[in-house]
Parts: structure tokens; C-alpha cells; sequence
């Protein structure tokens, strides 16, 4: 294989392609599109993956496939086994295991001709701009606000294009972030929601193949910057909703009175991500919400006792389906409107999943005037690990 | 003039489970009056306490984002279509 060098890096830059190279992207290089010097573009471009999940699996499937030469993926995380629903490069074999480790195995698998550079870390404001230093094209699959911001930022302040999608439920966004005449993800949203307005996949649910759908669409413009073909989604917000399989566009404006990319940038180095998204921590629920609890253990001793404790279930019907504690249901949604079904002469557990939805529940009553009320700390998760694991988690 | 108003996924919930609703509005911000007068828990999550549409709610007038245009007062006609795009961060992320 010829190469030349780069005096800068010292990098070698590909020039031409291997027999087996030319045999194993023979259906790129018949496409006038892709051609030789379309497969060589690929085989020197530098693509970043933020997060090897929901979207980095079909991400890092068909850049690999494609032969992007350089593959860096970024995700401090492990398999669990509810990954298997949607996150296509794991298999059973790899719950336990780094993403990170079992994404390159994968990814080597499918295509053992490109580097594959694994960061096993969390995306901080300290190390986001010496990551993204050597990648030419950035790819957002991250799955909470403040990496959103924070790889934003660092896109823009570099000079990289930042190819973003998001998912929710039956919903997903795509559009590419950080050129130079286009817009940010500021110029979209320049505030984050406050915590607990906008639900999680493990809270909200997600179609497992969505992240399929959205993921692609990302590679397959990742693919298209680095070819320099087609028309991108550079100023254009691509909607899509998988229930009706309809997709919408939206038009994206660079905001010139954005901080970020606009004609008087206010920001020129990365933030504390985390309080900009008003999260402090990452397990407890808002830092606002001191609520009196009571442990599962104490629950089942209490219960055992005889005590009259009200158990208020404040999940979705279907939740309660999968599982239960016989309490009463009324979702946190429908809480306001329904209080009148409490008593507050008793004392009330209410519990949700995880314990989050019933400390609100519980901070709401508290204001309403309730006095004997506690939450359910861990939620049915908990009480199936501490007190009985025949209930089932999910 | 009616309008189409699309709610998006995270807000259905408040929304009687509805992906769209139909108002009779002369501007933007008619239309989303009618719609959180008619679903109520919208309000709070669309709007701050001092009645200002939240910075991470987008609304666009067919494909244009209504910040651009003359925000709540862009007018709008017979068969618009109203979105409402909120932020979302997608994945499994606990916070």
C-alpha cells in the first residue's frame, strides 16, 4: 500500500487501496459516487463516537462496514442485558463487559482493516477537547442533555462537524451540527429542560429498533461529509415518527445571537455541563427533593407487624401489570387531579419504579398539606432486591 | 384560519394522549392558548411561570421556527401546521 507522509503529524495518509481492500468495497467503488477516490476519503477519515448504545450500534456497524479508517468509541458504560433490546453490536456473551470492549470485538469482527481506538471514560469538559482533537467528524449518539451540550461546545470551538440524533419513545431527530455557516445545537436550544421534565429511555421506553433507524441516518451522513456528496442536514432538522413512518423537516437556523457559534461568541471554553442541566448528582432524584423515606426492609417489617399503611403506586397502568405491591394506582401525571382519592389521616408509602416518580409524588403531597407520607427509597426495584425477588425488574 | 397543532411524544401524556389537535387561530400564539386552555397540564411544561415560552420548546409555523418569524404573533392561515419541538436527549441515562 503507497503512502505518503504528513510532516505535521507524521501520519501516514493513504493513497491507494489493497486488492483486498478493492475486493472487500467493490460495491462502493462501481458507484460513481464512491469511486477510488471515495473508498480513499473513507479509509483516511477520523470519526468520533460519543457513546456506543442505542445509536452507536448501528453507528459503529456500518462506518466499519463502510471503512472508515479510524474509529474512536467513547462510552464508560457495561452491557446490561436490557441493552439487548436495541443495542445490535452486543450479544448475550457480552453482558458484564465494557461497551467499549465488546463494541470494538464486534466491530474488528466485521471489519479488521481500520483502527479502532477505545475510550472507556466519561466525556468531561476536561478531556472532551483533547479527544476530539484528532477526529475529523464527530458523531453525537449520547443519551442525556449535558454530554449533548457538552459535545456541542467542544465541536464548535474546534472547528468539527457534529452529526447529532436523538430518540424518545417512537420519535428521533437527526441533523448535522458545527459547520461553519450552519447551526449549533444552541441555535436549537439554547436552555436545557430542568431535570425530571423530560423522561429517560429506562423511565419513557423506547422501540428497539428506532435507534436503528435514527443511528443509520447518522452514519449515512457521517458517510456523505466525508465524500462531500449529497445534499446534508446542515440547517435542517430531520423528524421522524415511527408509528406513523412519516418523516417531517424542519428548517434550522444559525442563531447570530447564539453564544456559542453566533457573530459575538460569549463562550469560549467548556462549562460545568452538569449544573448548566441543573444535575447534581446522577442517582438522586432533584437536589430539591428532601423526602422523608422508608426502606423496603422497613416497609416489609411494618407490613408484617399489622401496621395500616396506604401504599400509593404512582406508575403507569401497564407498569403495574408487570408487577406490584397491591397498592393504589394513580399515576404521577393524574395526581393533582386525583388527591382527593387520598386520606391524609393515614399514613401513606407511595413508590414508583425506581423511586424517582414517588419522591416527587411525595414532595407534591408534603405541599398539599399531607403529613404521613413517606417514599419507597429504590422503589419495586428495591423491595424485589431487598425483600422479595420474585418480583420482577424491568 | 384553522390550524393544525402536532404535540410531540413527550408531551402527549398532558395532551389526552393526542398527536395533534385542531384550533381556530389567527396567530401562533392564539393557537397555543387554545391548546393549553383546552389540555391545562401543557401550560407549565410549554411556558414559564411569568408566561414566556420555555427556551427548550421550539415552535416552528409549518417548517419555519417561529423565533425567526414574529414569534407568537406570526400569523397564520387556513391548513398551517403547528409543531411543537422539545428537546430530547434519548438513551437510557438515569437523571
Amino acid at each position: 500500500m503507497a503512502t505518503t507522509t504528513q510532516p505535521q503529524t507524521g501520519r501516514k495518509s493513504a493513497t491507494s487501496l489493497s486488492n483486498e481492500e478493492i475486493l472487500r468495497y467493490s460495491r462502493h467503488l462501481i458507484m460513481p459516487e464512491v469511486g477510488m477516490e471515495g473508498q480513499l476519503k473513507l479509509k483516511n477519515a477520523k470519526v468520533l463516537l460519543i457513546g456506543t448504545g442505542g445509536l452507536g450500534a448501528p453507528l459503529g456497524l456500518y462506518l466499519a462496514a463502510a471503512g472508515v479508517g479510524r474509529l474512536g468509541l467513547v462510552d464508560f458504560d457495561v452491557v446490561d442485558f436490557t441493552n439487548l433490546q436495541r443495542q445490535v453490536t452486543f450479544g448475550s456473551d457480552d453482558v458484564g463487559k465494557p461497551k467499549t470492549e465488546a463494541a470494538r470485538a464486534r466491530l474488528h469482527n466485521l471489519n479488521p482493516d481500520i483502527q479502532i481506538d477505545t475510550f472507556e471514560t466519561k466525556l468531561t469538559s476536561d478531556n472532551a477537547l483533547r479527544l476530539f482533537k484528532d477526529f475529523d467528524v464527530i458523531v453525537d449518539g449520547t443519551d442525556n442533555f449535558p454530554t449533548r451540550y457538552l459535545v456541542n461546545d467542544a465541536s464548535v470551538l474546534l472547528g468539527k462537524p457534529n452529526v447529532y440524533g436523538s430518540i424518545f419513545r417512537f420519535e428521533g431527530q437527526a441533523t448535522v451540527f458545527g459547520m461553519p455557516e450552519g447551526p449549533c445545537y444552541r441555535c436549537l436550544y439554547p436552555e436545557p429542560p430542568p431535570p425530571g421534565l423530560v423522561p429517560s429511555c429506562a423511565e419513557g421506553g423506547v422501540l428497539g429498533v428506532l435507534p436503528g433507524i435514527v443511528g443509520s441516518i447518522q452514519a449515512m451522513e457521517t458517510i456523505k461529509l466525508i465524500l462531500g456528496t449529497g445534499e446534508n442536514l446542515v440547517g435542517r432538522l430531520l423528524l421522524f415518527d415511527a408509528l406513523e413512518m412519516k418523516f417531517r423537516e424542519l428548517k434550522l437556523r444559525k442563531n447570530p445571537n447564539c453564544p456559542m457559534c453566533g457573530e459575538h461568541r460569549t463562550i469560549s471554553k467548556l462549562i460545568d455541563y452538569y449544573e448548566f442541566c441543573g444535575v447534581r448528582g446522577e442517582e438522586a432524584p432533584g437536589p430539591d427533593l428532601q423526602v422523608p423515606e422508608i426502606t423496603p426492609r422497613e416497609l416489609k417489617s411494618r407490613l408484617d407487624r399489622g401496621d395500616d399503611l396506604f401504599i400509593l403506586d404512582v406508575r403507569e397502568p401497564h407498569e403495574f401489570q408487570i408487577c406490584n405491591l397491591h397498592g393504589h394506582l394513580i399515576p404521577l401525571g393524574e395526581l393533582p387531579r386525583r388527591v382527593h382519592e387520598l386520606d391524609s389521616s393515614r399514613e401513606i408509602v407511595a413508590h414508583c419504579r425506581s423511586g424517582k416518580r414517588s419522591a416527587e409524588a411525595v414532595d407534591f403531597l408534603r405541599k398539599a398539606g399531607f403529613r404521613k407520607i413517606q417514599n419507597l427509597r429504590g422503589g419495586i426495584l428495591a423491595w424485589s432486591d431487598d425483600v422479595d425477588p420474585r418480583v420482577p425488574k424491568y | 384560519m384553522s390550524v393544525k397543532v402536532m404535540i410531540p411524544t413527550p408531551l402527549r401524556a398532558y395532551a389526552g394522549k393526542r398527536d395533534s389537535a385542531e384550533f381556530s387561530a389567527a396567530t401562533v400564539g392564539e393557537a397555543l392558548s387554545g391548546l393549553t386552555s383546552q389540555f391545562g397540564e401543557l401550560r407549565k411544561h410549554l411556558y414559564t411561570e411569568d408566561g414566556k415560552l420555555r427556551a427548550f420548546v421550539n415552535v416552528y409555523l409549518n417548517d419555519e421556527d417561529i423565533r425567526y418569524l414574529a414569534k407568537e404573533n406570526t400569523p397564520t392561515k387556513d391548513g398551517d401546521t403547528i409543531s411543537i419541538v422539545p428537546s430530547i436527549a434519548g438513551g437510557s441515562f438515569a437523571h
